[in-house]
Parts: C-alpha cells; structure tokens; sequence
C-alpha cells in the first residue's frame, strides 16, 4: 500500500501542475536535442563544401586563431558564471544571480563583438559568403552559432527585468534553469564550431 | 515601397486563376457575411481562435485539412484532364508554367496541408483521452503550432492569386529552384510556407513527445498504452529528429537565393547533389510520420470491431520502434541514380527492403486480429480493409523500387506517382477516414452516417484502381511525371481511363460532404449518449461524448492494456464514487494567434522583398510574445462542484436521451 500512494503521488504530479517545472525542462531538452539536428545539418554541410573554395580563400588564409581564442575563453567563462548564478539561485539570492548574470551577458557581448569584427573583416577584404560554397558554409555555421548566442542575451535581459520585478518564483525559477541550459549547450555547440571549423581549417 | 509587388503581380490575364480566384473570394465573402450576420465572431474567437482545449484544437486540424483537400483535389483533377487531352499534338488547356505549378501545389498541400494536418489533427483528439491527461504539457505552445500551420497554408493561398507558386516539383530540388533557374516568387512562397508551418510541426513534435512521456495517468505503463499512442510517439520522435534538417535545409536554399550564397549552385563549389540528400534525410521519416499514426489507428479499429485484443500487442510496438529506426537509413533510394556507387546503393536498396519485414508483422497481426473474431463490417472496417489490400500492393512495388538496376529504369517515371499514392492514399487517406469515422462521435457526440460513409470508402477505393494502375502500365510504355503533354497517342486511352478513376474518387469526396451534412442533420437519432458507441477497449471511451474540457472527472486508472474494455466485463465503473476535486486547466490564449498573424505578415514581406514590412512583423512577434512571458495569468482551478455540476447535467442529458 505504502509504494502505491508513493506511486500514484509521483504519477499524479503532473496531472495538477501541467506546467510543472520538470516538465518544462524535459521540453527544453527535447528542444534542445532538435536545435541540435539544426547544427548537425549544417556541420555535415560544412564538412561537404569546406573545399569548394572556388579558387577563393581556404581556412588557413583566413582564420586569425589569437582573436577565436580570445572569444573561446570568453564563452567558456561566461558558462562558469552562469553556473555560479544558478547556485545563487539555488541559495535564494535573488541579487547575486542578477550580478552573475549581468557578468554572462558581457562575457557573451565579448564573444559577439569578436565575431562580428571578424565577419566584417572578412567582409571588408572580398571574403563575404557570397564568394564561394566554402565560406557560405562557413558564414552560415558560425552565424547560426552567434545568432543563438544573440537570443539567449536577448533572454538574459529578459531575464533580468523579470527578476527585478518578480523576484525568484515558480514561473522564473524554471525559465532560468532552461535558459542556462541553452547557454551550456551554445558552449559545448561552440567547442565544436572551434575544433573542427578553427583549429582542422588551420591544421 | 513594396518591393517586388506591383499590380502587375496578379494574373489577370489567365482566366483559370481568376475563376478559382473569385469562387474563392466569393466564398470567402459568404462565410464572412454568414459570420456575421449571426453574429458569432466573439465566440469564434473566445472558444475556438484562442482555445488551448486540445480536443477543439483537433478539430480545427481537422477543418483546415478538409478544405485544402478541395484545393489539393481540383489541382488533381485539372492534371488529369490535361493529361486525358494533351495526346499527340494537342496542347490541352492548361500551358507548361502553369501546369508545373499545379504539380508542385498539388504535392506540398497534399503531404503539408492535408496529410499532417489530419495526422496531427487526430493526435490532439485522441492521444491526451487515451492516456487519460487532461490536456497537453505545453498548451500554448500546442495552440501556437495550429496557427502557424494555419498561416501558412493562408500563404499558400495568397500565392495563388498574388504573383505565382513554385514550379519546381514539392522538394524544390536545387538547382532548378535557385534564383537563377526560379527567378520568379514562386520559390519563395514555398520556402515561407514550408518554413512556418515546420516550426509549427516541430513545436507538436516536442509537445506530444513530452505529453505521452510525462503525462501518462496512474498505472499506464509504456507497455500498456494504446497502439495509437505508441505509433504517435514514435511519428513524434520522427518530427524531432527530421523537421530540423528541413528547417536548415530550407535555410540553406534561402541563403542562396536571398543573399547569394552558394550551397546548392552549379558553380563557386556549392553542390546542388547536397540539396536532394539534406531534404530527403528529412522526406523519408517524413512518409513514417505520416503512416505510423494510420497503422495506429487500424489497430484501434480492427481490434474494437473484432471485439478482440490486438493479436500480438508487443510486436506491434516493437515493430512501430523498427520502422522508426530505419526510416532514417534509407533517404538514398529517393536517388539511386545519383551515381553515389554499387555498393552504397546495395546498402539502402537492402536497408530498404528490411522495412518490409516490421510491415509484413504489422499486417499479420491485422490478419490474426480479425481471425475467428466478430468482426463487424462497419465504414472505419471496410477503410482497413481496404487498406491492407491496398497498402500491401504498394508496398510491394516499393520493394520492386528498392532494388537499384530496376530503380534505374523506374526512376522518374509514372511507376513511382502510382506507388506513392498507392501508400499515401491506401495507407494515409484511409486511415485519416477509418480514424474519423471512429473517433467524431468523441468529438461531436454523434456518429457519422453508415450508409454515406460506405458509399464514400466504396467509390474512394475503386476510384484509386481506376484511377492509378493504368499508371502503373503506363510507366511501362515509358511515360514519365511531371509532364504537360505527350507525344504517343496509343497513351491516351490509359490517361482518359486515369481521368475517369479520379472522377470516381470525386464522387467519393461528395459522398464524404454528404455525409457530413446528412449526419449533422440526423444528430439527434445519432447521438452518442453513453460516449462509448463501438464498445470501445481504449480511456477515450470511458468519457463522455463530446468530452467535458477538463477531460475526466476522475482522472482514470489503468492495470492493463485494454484496461477500459476489462473494466467494462467487470462492471467496475460504478465503484468509483470518490469526491471530485479542484481541476487545474490552463486559460486560453489570444497569443498564438496574434504571433502568427506576425508570422504571416513576414512571410508575406519576404516573399516580395518588402523589407520594412518584414521589421514590422519581426517587432510584432517579439512584442506578442513577450507580453506572453510577462503575462503571470495563464492558468486557473475549476472547483470541485462546478466539476460536479457539469457531470450532473451530463448525466440528466444522458437519462433525457436514452
């Protein structure tokens, strides 16, 4: 008897509170797993054209690794201190989350700054996507990366008015939990972007 | 201003378009008028527009797909009398330009706007009742996909009377569809319409996924839920793993074709072979989405009209995760000609052929199901009758297609028009049928008319011989799709006697508007007072018909598969006197229609390159959203005697009818 009622409390759970903070993060990482097969096609597509250079520039000609490395380390930083903002979180202390939030949000402005001088650079130089398969694979593959990077700071923002105006509750708990979970997985996405894009193109 | 859109962008000058164009406007203006004259806007809006009542979404699915099938028909049937006139020199009426956007329009609003909708439809009736939920994890989200899949066939239909559609075949195969070789709009309509609606469906995919893992009611065990549910998950898993690579793929092409890009084009290293793979890895589990949940729905059939348990639950399921598995190890054979080498084309050709094997026990089990049961011959029976002669025929020339040297020949022929509707509509069609015949009473509370149901199987059964083996005979003489006109006049008699098998499928689809018409006019002799019309085995019947919006009063439980049907022998139900309780629902929602109608309104701008309106719709989504996630008020409890008020009343209209 004693198992059943422990069963039927566990089963029931999510009958009374739909939007349950476990079910939204299973969904989050069902989302996550299908934004994954996004950059999966674009990797394998990447991998198809990365020598149809068309007489243009190969990774080697064009990648600068000292400037990469530095947006690199800025990112992976920058999951440190989300991490540290969850623990505030955990801790109920709604300020130091705001402050280790606000320090993720520059972090990843770093990160973006470097890309964008990077893509304008190349831009500049007659590099564009435009110019062969190459670097439209190449363009599209780490802007895709920046873009979600774009969205999680657009959410940390987000995040941020709604921590000062509701605090920590059941609503803004979970939405923190995914959004540091989007922010991992744009790191683990970025690690991939720099193993195989930067540091094979060099090689 | 406007970009690309000026006057000249409506086809005034082909007289077709604007017949269909002002049969559609005038219809449109009546529905509109009738609307408001009896004033039911506000509840259009209040109960349907903004509902997040999973069961209501359904059957809006359901509306949407019935009415694109009207469209998707008469493409079909101008095709075939095209066909049926333009032998040997004969033009027929119908010129090349307009002709190939007919075929393409004719594929994506069959497989996008009929096939998924219904599909997916059905998964919202059906799958929270069978699992006794009372509503899906993600309500909002559930609601938002609707109205992004209906948005985007609204895009397809302003297509037709504002500037053109694409004329490049359903998969826009590059390079013909690059700006180069598509210069026109046509293109682009495809990609926005495609795009928002995969967004849309790849949303679904992650709700029912969540759903049927998490929501599960007391004692539901995987092995125990439903077929229909096990081959919805299983078509779920599909959507998660395959719309993202037609959401990239569909990127890449406009890429190249907004920015100038260079994935798919014939020079400066793009690899147009790289298109055909990327939207086949997506096209092939995309045929199981749609199937998987037909066979579903014949196993629920079968095994409540046989008054029998489904003959071997277990191989049912594992057979549903094998085709699951394998739909994505097979995308090539859409290609054998692309000259990838004998060996990998023997590795797909063979990988291809093993899907018959979990198919093959699929059918068996149907076989064995109906073996030395009762079965009685009603419409959704005579569906899954149908089907699995049909589907068996075509699965059998799959096979033939599957090998690579006989491929070769076949390829691009009318061979594979007449195997793939030999499936889609053997398998889909009827299944979408069999499943609406057997689940509108849990809809509407009323069955569907025997007699014109039967009337419609019999017409949309022998209508699809008539109308697709002469195909198949034809492909042997060496005629091939997607053309406009032939030269060989010996053709003609097998084009015109395809001609009349569509005639007969027409029929069918009247029969099916006679149906409904003639049922909702009898719904009071047909109403479905127990909300168990068929002696049902599955949760969904163990509620009232229509369902109350929360579902079930007391949220059921199960110790077995079939639990509601041994439930039944036992005569359990009147045991469960327990209190009601506080009932946790979530409110409705204008936020999914508002983000789709900016959704709408960014396609439509791409399309014509009016990049202003574009930035328009961008802020109108961002803005509707975000007063989504800053709205705390989303959800609410209905109290326990307001739960048992309704139950009452139900059971005083029960007593009334009986």
């Amino acid at each position: 008897m004693a198992t059943d009622t422990l069963h039927h409390g566990a089963a029931a759970e999510p009958h009374e509170h739909h939007d349950a903070s476990g079910t939204k993060l299973f969904g989050f990482w069902v989302y996550l797993m299908s934004d994954l097969v996004i950059f999966g096609s674009l990797f394998a597509t990447y991998a198809v054209l990365m020598r149809g250079t068309a007489g243009g520039p190969t990774g080697a000609d064009i990648f600068e690794l000292p400037l990469i490395l530095f947006g690199t380390f800025a990112l992976l930083i920058s999951s440190f201190t989300f991490g540290m903002g969850v623990l505030a979180m955990h801790a109920n202390r709604v300020g130091q989350v705001k402050v280790w939030l606000v320090i993720t949000f520059l972090l990843g402005l770093c990160f973006l700054g470097m890309e964008i001088y990077e893509f304008q650079h190349l831009i500049h130089e007659g590099f564009g996507p435009d110019r062969s398969g190459f670097l439209s694979a190449f363009f599209t593959l780490v802007g895709t990366h920046g873009l979600h990077v774009m969205f999680g700071m657009i959410w940390i923002l987000v995040m941020l008015v709604q921590l000062s105006t509701k605090g920590l509750n059941d609503m803004t708990r979970p939405r923190i939990l995914c959004l540091s979970l989007f922010w991992h997985f744009l790191d683990i996405v970025w690690i991939c972007v720099f193993s195989f894009v930067y540091l094979m193109g060099v090689l | 201003m406007f970009g690309k859109l000026t006057l000249e962008s409506i086809p005034y000058h082909e007289p077709i378009i604007m017949v269909v164009a002002a049969f559609m406007a005038i219809g449109g203006i009546a529905l509109f008028g009738l609307i408001t004259y009896y004033r039911k806007w506000g509840w259009l809006w209040n109960e349907w527009f903004t509902s997040v009542d999973h069961k209501k979404l359904g059957i809006m699915y359901f509306i949407v797909a019935l009415v694109m099938l009207l469209r998707g028909f008469s493409d079909a049937i101008m095709m075939r009398t095209q066909l049926a006139m333009a032998a040997g020199d004969a033009a027929g009426y119908l010129p090349p330009h307009h002709y190939d956007q007919i075929f393409t329009a004719h594929g994506v609003i069959m497989i996008f706007f009929v096939a998924m909708p219904m599909v997916i439809g059905l998964m919202n009736l059906v799958v929270p009742l069978q699992i006794g939920a009372r509503d899906v994890a993600f309500p909002f989200l559930n609601n938002l996909s609707f109205w992004l899949f209906a948005v985007s066939a609204i895009l397809v239909n302003i297509s037709l009377v504002v500037g053109e559609f694409a004329a490049t075949g359903w998969l826009a195969y590059a390079p013909l569809s690059g700006i180069e070789f598509s210069p026109g709009v046509g293109v682009d309509y495809w990609i926005w319409a495609l795009q928002i609606s995969g967004i849309g469906t790849t949303l679904t995919g992650i709700n029912f996924f969540v759903t049927i893992i998490k929501m599960r009611t007391k004692g539901m065990t995987m092995f125990r839920m439903p077929i229909f549910t096990w081959t919805s998950l299983c078509a779920n898993v599909l959507i998660i793993a395959s719309f993202p690579i037609l959401t990239a793929t569909i990127a890449l092409l406009t890429l190249d074709r907004y920015l100038g890009m260079h994935f798919f084009t014939n020079d400066f290293g793009g690899n147009m072979m790289m298109y055909v793979n990327l939207i086949w890895a997506w096209g092939h589990p995309e045929v199981y989405i749609l199937i998987l949940p037909a066979f579903g729905v014949f196993s629920e059939v079968i095994a409540t009209f046989a008054r029998k348990r489904l003959f071997g639950y277990a191989t049912m399921v594992w057979a549903t995760i094998s085709i699951t598995l394998l739909s994505f190890v097979v995308w090539l054979h859409h290609f054998f000609t692309m000259g990838a080498g004998a060996n990998v084309n023997a590795f797909f050709g063979i990988m291809t052929m093993i899907i018959a094997i979990p198919t093959g026990v699929k059918v068996f089990n149907w076989l064995f199901t109906m073996f030395r049961g009762s079965l009685e011959l009603t419409s959704p029976v005579l569906w899954t009758l149908g089907f699995i002669i049909t589907f068996t025929l075509g699965g059998m020339t799959g096979v033939m297609l599957a090998v690579p040297a006989a491929n070769f020949v076949l390829h691009n022929s009318l061979f594979v028009i007449a195997h793939f509707h030999n499936v889609i509509i053997g398998g889909v069609v009827f299944g979408m049928m069999a499943g609406l015949t057997y689940w509108f009473p849990k809809a509407f509370g009323f069955t569907l008319s025997e007699k014109w149901g039967k009337r419609s199987f019999w017409c949309w059964f022998i209508g699809f011989y008539v109308a697709f083996m002469p195909l198949y005979v034809l492909a042997f003489f060496g005629a091939v799709r997607r053309m406009q006109s032939y030269p060989n006049p010996e053709w003609q008699p097998w084009m015109i006697l395809a001609w009349v098998g569509a005639v007969i499928i027409m029929l069918g689809i009247v029969c099916t508007i006679i149906q409904f018409w003639v049922s909702i006019r009898d719904r009071k002799q047909n109403a479905d007072v127990t909300g168990d019309p068929w002696h049902g085995r599955t949760l969904e019947w163990s509620t009232s018909s229509p369902a109350p919006f929360y579902n079930f009063a007391r949220l059921p439980e199960v110790g077995d598969i079939d639990s509601f049907w041994s439930q039944k022998q036992r005569s359990e139900e009147q045991l469960e006197e327990a209190p009601y309780t506080d009932i946790h629902m979530p409110r409705n929602t204008v936020a999914g229609p508002v983000i789709s109608f900016f959704a709408l309104v960014i396609g439509f701008a791409l399309v014509w390159h009016i990049w202003w309106l574009a930035g328009v719709g961008a802020v109108g989504v961002f803005v509707s959203f975000m007063a989504r996630v800053f709205n705390d008020d989303i959800d609410y409890y209905v109290p326990a005697a307001e739960v048992e008020r309704i139950e009452r009343e139900h059971q005083q209209r029960v007593e009334a009818q009986a």
